[in-house]
């Protein structure tokens, strides 16, 4: 397969010298008969946004499902290779699956608050995983992640209202605080935006550009611009291969292979 | 260049139009630059008017590009290969647009000198010139036509060949001005003329770096081949 290589530095000012963060080597995915995902194999760095483009069904949310084990939750789903993030194994039978999903954090395409209030939307992650010694820190962990969402300013002062009362942008940025809440390392979004109105879009672009600081993100979107406009990385899947992957500036402008360059200028029949 | 259709026809039909826009564009500047030398050697001021005012339809193709361009960039967004492509029909236009401007200044000097005698072998550098230059238009424009990045890089290095000659014509202007002071009215628009053929020659392998980069993707990054030495020469008195 053909395949890009690393290079020392990315359009959009990130380091990619950085040591990677997830390494996948050789991952397929079988859920029962359909081969959805073939020898993947990609390295993605760390503090920097990764785009996964493609078409529907190319394999590209079944991938970012490996990387928090969610396909577990498939009973049919047959997962194979390996993935590590910093080093270790993350199918390690030791491995407490709870604790993986902590550190990689999921935001998904609908936005999915709690049917609780603002406050413990984002307060109930770390309060099942004892991350608060009493009321006054759960509070600073709230409005901390709250703050890096980019929502504590429009809600501050109802902290108390039903997370499902606020708009969908303003959903989407509470699911974002409560995924952050836990301090994850990783954050998967699963076309995040596609529900959203431009505006709502345009502020969790921004969010996501803030949160690529501290954050390792990876973003499926159908949204070419948005891969191009947000992220350092793209890679490009296809029919369950990653056909391609490099700095999102080569990939949008001189794509090397001729399925990815039929897909992002919307050739394919 | 990716062999399917877009989805989307219309984008298709776009894209299609542009390239042919640059087509009518190109051919229409190629027939001014060789109506523009014709006006010269002839020494003929009606063909030389035509061109004055002709050049003004290169003008609107340029205008008529650049609204298209940014029209298709607004709807579609484009990317690769496409982006390349609506770029490149815009820096194309650009530097058809100049060498228009340019052509239509050597009529203007074809008008000016008109009833004066034009020595035969600096009319025959002259010409030379042309003829390179229109060889070079025509090449790249058809490098541009079928996405040829190969015929663009040889018109990139043979404008060198026009550097040359430019150099043999400077020269010789100067002798000729030397010589006899009478000469220098008439020299000095010749000696404009050969530089706007020489500035010609420098649009046409602007185009071919333009070609370049749209079909490969990647800029002609090497030492551009310059020949020009005339702004250092110097013809001392025997």
């Amino acid at each position: 397969m053909d395949m890009k290589v690393m290079t020392a530095t990315s359009g959009n000012g990130t380091d990619a010298t950085l040591a990677p963060k997830i390494l996948a080597r050789d991952v397929n995915v079988h859920y029962g008969e359909k081969h959805a995902l073939k020898e993947v194999n990609v390295d993605i760095p760390q503090r920097s946004v990764m785009a996964f483009i493609g078409p529907s069904g190319c394999g590209k949310s079944t991938f970012l499902r490996c990387i928090n084990r969610m396909n577990d939750t498939i009973s049919i789903a047959k997962v194979t290779g390996s993935i590590t993030i910093d080093g270790s194994d993350i199918h390690d039978p030791a491995l407490d699956v709870v604790q993986l999903r902590a550190r990689v954090g999921m935001v998904f395409q609908k936005p999915n608050p709690f049917p609780k209030s603002i406050y413990e939307n984002v307060a109930y992650g770390p309060r099942i995983h004892g991350l608060a010694s009493g009321k006054d820190e759960l509070d600073e962990i709230v409005t901390t992640s709250l703050k890096k969402a980019g929502l504590i300013a429009e809600v501050k002062d109802r902290l108390g209202d039903s997370g499902t009362s606020l708009s969908g942008g303003q959903q989407q940025r509470l699911c974002i605080a409560r995924a952050i809440a836990v301090g994850p390392e990783v954050i998967l979004m699963d076309e995040p935006c596609s529900s959203l109105d431009p505006i709502a879009t345009a502020r969790i672009e921004e969010l996501i550009d803030e949160l690529r600081a501290n954050y390792t993100i990876i973003i499926v979107t159908h949204s070419m611009q948005q891969a191009a406009r947000v992220s350092q990385r793209t890679a490009f899947f296809h029919l369950g291969h990653l056909v391609e992957e490099g700095e999102t500036a080569d990939i949008f402008t001189n794509p090397f292979d001729k399925r990815t360059q039929d897909y992002i200028t919307g050739r394919f029949g | 260049m990716a062999s399917q259709s877009h989805i989307v026809s219309s984008y298709e039909a776009e894209l299609a139009d542009l390239d042919s826009k640059i087509s009518r564009m190109g051919g229409m500047t190629e027939q001014l630059l060789a109506n523009s030398f014709d006006a010269l050697i002839k020494r003929d001021p009606a063909l030389a008017e035509r061109v004055i005012s002709s050049d003004r339809m290169v003008d609107d193709y340029n205008r008529e590009i650049e609204e298209k361009t940014i029209l298709v960039i607004a709807k579609r967004q484009p990317m690769a290969v496409d982006l390349r492509q609506i770029m490149a029909a815009m820096r194309v236009a650009n530097d058809l647009e100049r060498i228009g401007d340019l052509a239509k200044n050597i009529a203007k000097r074809a008008l000016a000198v008109a009833s004066e005698q034009h020595p035969r072998s600096l009319m025959a550098g002259l010409g030379h010139m042309v003829e390179l230059a229109l060889r070079q238009l025509k090449d790249v424009l058809d490098a541009y036509t079928h996405r040829d990045a190969d015929m663009a890089l040889t018109v990139w290095h043979s404008d060198a060949q026009i550097d040359a000659m430019y150099n043999s014509v400077f020269r010789e202007l100067l002798t000729y001005m030397m010589e006899d002071p009478r000469n220098i009215g008439l020299c000095t628009h010749l000696l404009f003329g050969a530089k706007n053929i020489e500035r010609i020659g420098d649009h046409t392998t602007n185009i071919a770096e333009t070609v370049h980069y749209l079909v490969k993707g990647t800029p002609l990054t090497d030492e551009r081949p310059k020949n020009d030495h005339t702004s250092t020469t110097v013809i001392g008195p025997a």
